[in-house]
């Protein structure tokens, strides 16, 4: 189907970007403020979905922004895939902006304004990676993306903030510049073009050699998706406020790296291209010692926040690890991986949060008891960590059995191994948080007037936990969509 | 004036203004503003319409006095030069309302001596860009660099001995460029540079062609500050007075690679410049070098003035290797540079005029805390620092595409490595900054003191050139196709 020319993608992009204008303008009235936060999240939503039916059809939407380089535009195009991570990520930014409200006022922290409206800016480039029809379109994104998350992780704006929001940029700005912008220029000089094209841009033009040099460029350049050895950014940039971590660094941020080596592996070199080069087991494999380092890493911290990013990074490896297999199952089980975690790790952080709000803890080891005192919590914390585990009947069954058909299909033992073993770390580092919060009890006295956090934050981690419980029994949106992403 | 001479009148309004300057502005000092903005206003205006028209209807000429070329004196605009008169205009337009603040408080009582150098640089730079004759060029070359010796020794401290090695570096530099002038001469029997393209090619003269296009390349390497020849800028850009750096830095080093790009392709011939292979690549090794240099050089700086003077340098590392990379890209690339490049300086250089102005001084140390001081000032700083680190949609970023492309199709690795070095040490450069600013002071060993976190943000004049020329950065990155398209591509020679 000829692709419908239309401003709603950009409409889409466009009303977080300008609507931080609004917010920094209400500097002084919080509640106007978070007012026009909701309301802005509300449309972006309402666009979002809007553009869905007809993509579901089959059909695309195109806006061409700026001619910049012959057969290369700055243009917006909104496919399947795209629509999955425009879906997932306007929906869970309008939880945060609710959450963020009881989280930010209930601690009083300071430069609000500047948070709110970064943070506007942030979700404008996440939906303008998710829409970009070229390379260089979710390039530009992606370093709007890096750029404006710095104030968020930098928010306390004390000594450790200053040097977690030095090892982001280097990681992030270092490796996007270093690795992935030469990638992209090298496609560019082979394939005289960098639009996304279903099987890729560089079949029968590249020697295997620069195919696999390619490869290792774009995976370890877009390191927001955490590859080792450039995942250290992701536990360093724990120390922003718990929004931040929960939607940017579980959803967001992290994701739009997950999200570019997709595209790249779907839409730029093209897995029968890669195939034929052989070269599925060079991204599973550096995504398979990901997972397993990172699991046996996430055991080990005690500090709440950042076991969940260790685990993080082994769940973004899962995907990278779907997309290598090259097989219809497993590219599967990695577009569904990024959708189920999502729902799952955002609803584990606002847990986390939640609990910092209520009783300013932190580390795992002060958590006995809790869960007698914040039941719904604990409750959805237990239910976000059975699908980040991959049981049913939650979401993220639904993903890591596809991942697991995909390695079976592909006779890959060694993959089957890592999906297994990492299924049970993840079991080894989230249950004993549960366990200690319903089971150990808790130090006399010490435990005196902690209840729930504040509604604002109750409310949105309830939902995200019920969706990734609903997704299981309802993913066929999401299914279908993944599928027509593959063309399958 | 009708529509042949308008490009004249473009150089003469501010050449007048500048005398006009000296007499009126000696009796009071109120008419010097409504003078240099009027009359470079009208450059502008003047420079966008002679740009349509080159576009629509193709090359001017102007023969002045009547006396026909090849004898005469021929004013020749064609998409480039069009393109440099707007970008000229617009930038000392911008700068100009800044530089009359920043005089007031520097220089009071020596307004008008300041202005009529400055005006008489424009014209000179004007004229750089006009001009169809290379003895000509010479002449309009050392009106320029004498007018900026001046205007550079004006500034505080040791500017006049800075001033001073500068004139001689300069001299040496033209001197190289009046040989080369000189041999072409006895070569071809012409000035006029359309005559010497067209008799030099059929000369059978390989060794004295070659040597009159060395000496000439080598007098602009070194105006230009290309390194190993650059060690005059430094200290000359950083110690002028700040109303003079942000009209200098911006224009005379990119001018002067507008100079080499005009006498490889309008002059000497691209075909006779790169006939020995090995020169070419020797040049492009020796821009790497100078990216990588000028980048490290600028890491050991304290002071955003002088960080910024070296970026300038392996700017100009930039833009000569794209040109000897000698593909359509890598041209593409340095022109587009040209332009992107003197705006996004022209904005850091606001910048620092704007910090200068309030507190005096942008040593490192003193940009503490900044961010709060001065909010605009910093957000349009942090544009300026994102162009030159090459983020997209900054108009940096496409320049620097190009570059990096043109350096894959040349298969200049190096030149490919030394420009996203570079990238990287800007990023380490300004981000060293904007954590400075951001953070306050937290500076281990800070001894001075809390620094004051009232908001105290610069004289709307000169805030608001600055907000433009941010503004600028991503407009400019936005159009980079129809620039590409209607300008730029129609000057890369055919074969090329």
């Amino acid at each position: 189907m000829t692709p419908i020319v239309s401003f709603w993608p950009m409409a889409a992009i466009l009303v977080s970007l300008l609507g931080a204008l609004p917010i920094i303008l209400s500097d002084r009235q919080p509640n106007l403020r978070e007012s026009w936060t909701i309301l802005i999240a509300l449309v972006k939503v309402t666009i979002v979905a809007s553009l869905l039916p007809w993509i579901l059809e089959g059909g695309s939407y195109v806006f061409t922004i700026a001619q910049v380089i012959p057969g290369v535009p700055i243009e917006l195009r909104v496919d399947a895939l795209g629509m999955i991570f425009a879906l997932v990520a306007s929906c869970l930014w309008l939880f945060t902006s609710i959450y963020s409200i009881g989280y930010m006022r209930a601690l009083d922290e300071h430069a609000q304004t500047r948070f709110f409206a970064s943070f506007a800016v942030a979700i404008s480039a996440t939906l303008g990676i998710a829409f970009a029809g070229n390379l260089l379109t979710l390039y530009l994104f992606y370093e709007v993306l890096s750029l404006s998350t710095y104030p968020l992780v930098t928010h306390k704006q004390n000594a450790e903030a200053r040097s977690s929001g030095r090892k982001y940029l280097t990681y992030i700005l270092g490796t996007s510049i270093g690795l992935a912008l030469p990638a992209m220029l090298i496609t560019y000089s082979v394939a005289g073009t960098l639009d996304f094209t279903t099987g890729g841009i560089l079949a029968g033009k590249a020697s295997p050699e620069l195919l696999a040099l390619l490869v290792v460029l774009f995976l370890f350049g877009f390191a927001k998706a955490g590859l080792m050895p450039f995942h250290g950014w992701l536990p360093a940039a724990m120390v922003a406020p718990t929004p931040v971590s929960s939607f940017l660094h579980g959803v967001a941020v992290v994701k739009a790296g997950v999200f570019a080596i997709f595209r790249v592996i779907f839409h730029i070199l093209g897995p029968e291209t890669l195939q034929s080069a052989n070269l599925g087991s060079l991204i599973t494999y550096i995504a398979a010692v990901t997972i397993l380092v990172a699991s046996l890493i996430a055991l080990t911290q005690d500090s709440m926040k950042r076991r969940l990013a260790y685990s993080t990074i082994g769940q973004l490896a899962y995907m990278v690890l779907g997309a290598g297999m090259l097989s219809a199952l497993g590219m599967l089980g990695g577009i569904m991986h990024l959708a189920m975690h999502a729902f799952g790790k955002i609803t584990l952080f606002f847990c986390a949060g939640a609990i910092y709000v209520a009783s300013k803890k932190k580390n795992i080891s002060q958590m006995d008891g809790l869960g007698r005192r914040m039941p719904i919590t604990y409750l959805a914390f237990f239910l976000g960590s059975l699908s980040i585990i991959g049981m049913p009947p939650l979401g993220g069954f639904i993903s890591k059995w596809n991942l697991l058909l995909g390695a079976v299909e592909g006779d890959q033992m060694v993959l089957i191994v890592v999906l297994l073993v990492s299924s049970l770390l993840n079991a080894a580092y989230f249950f004993p948080i549960v366990y200690r919060g319903f089971f150990v009890p808790a130090i006399d006295g010490e435990e005196e007037g902690i209840k729930e956090a504040p509604l604002f934050c109750l409310i949105p981690l309830s939902v995200t936990a019920l969706v990734s419980l609903a997704l299981f029994f309802f993913p066929d949106t999401l299914l279908q969509l993944a599928r027509m992403a593959l063309g399958i | 004036m009708n529509a042949t001479n308008l490009h004249l009148f473009v150089l003469v309004v501010p050449l007048l203004s500048a005398l006009a300057i000296n007499l009126l502005g000696r009796r009071s000092r109120q008419w010097i503003a409504p003078m240099v903005l009027g009359s470079l206003a009208f450059s502008v205006f003047g420079s966008i319409i002679i740009m349509a028209r080159v576009i629509e209807h193709g090359n001017l000429s102007y023969t002045v006095g009547n006396w026909r070329p090849p004898y005469g004196i021929e004013l020749v605009v064609d998409p480039l030069s069009a393109l440099m008169m707007v970008l000229i205009s617009v930038v000392a337009l911008l700068a100009s309302f800044s530089s009359l603040k920043s005089v007031e408080q520097e220089l009071p009582g020596r307004e008008h001596f300041f202005f009529t150098l400055y005006m008489i640089l424009i014209a000179g730079l004007f004229g750089l860009v006009l001009t169809g004759d290379a003895f000509n060029l010479y002449v309009l070359l050392e009106i320029t660099s004498i007018t900026t010796y001046g205007l550079i020794a004006m500034g505080r401290g040791r500017a006049a001995l800075s001033s001073f090695n500068y004139i001689i570096m300069g001299s040496i530099g033209a001197c190289f460029y009046l040989l080369g002038i000189g041999y072409i001469y006895i070569l071809t029997g012409t000035l006029n540079m359309a005559d010497i393209a067209r008799i030099l090619p059929t000369l059978n003269a390989p060794v004295a062609t070659a040597t009159a296009i060395a000496f000439a390349l080598v007098g602009l390497w070194v105006k230009m500050a290309f390194f190993p020849l650059h060690s005059w800028l430094p200290n000359a850009y950083s110690q002028a007075p700040t109303g003079a750096g942000t009209m200098v830095a911006p224009l005379m080093t990119k001018v002067t690679v507008y100079l080499m790009v005009r006498v490889i392709l309008s002059m000497y011939t691209p075909a006779l410049v790169f006939t020995h292979e090995w020169i070419a690549q020797g040049v492009v090794w020796a821009a790497a070098f100078a990216i990588i240099c000028g980048s490290v050089l600028a890491l050991g700086q304290k002071d955003l003035r002088r960080m910024l003077t070296y970026i300038i340098v392996a700017e100009v590392g930039y833009m000569v290797g794209g040109i000897f990379l000698a593909n359509a890209n890598g041209l593409t690339g340095s022109i587009l540079h040209i332009v992107n490049d003197a705006l996004m300086t022209l904005c850091l250089f606001l910048v620092v005029a704007a910090i200068i102005y309030r507190q005096g001084s942008v040593s490192l140390v003193s940009l503490q805390g900044i961010f709060r001081r001065m909010p605009i000032t910093m957000a349009a700083f942090t544009l300026g620092a994102f162009a030159m680190i090459g983020v997209p949609p900054t108009c940096g970023f496409f320049s620097k595409w190009y570059l990096i492309l043109g350096g894959i199709d040349g298969g200049h690795w190096e030149f490919v490595i030394a420009l996203v070095v570079s990238s990287l040490i800007n990023a380490v450069l300004f981000f060293r900054i904007i954590e400075l600013g951001y953070f306050g002071s937290l500076q281990d060993g800070d001894h001075h003191g809390p620094p004051s976190t009232e908001r105290h943000e610069a004289p709307w004049w000169m805030l608001s050139p600055l907000v433009l020329t941010a503004v600028l950065l991503i407009v400019v990155g936005l159009s980079t196709g129809p620039l590409i398209n209607n300008v730029i591509r129609l000057m890369i020679p055919v074969g090329f």
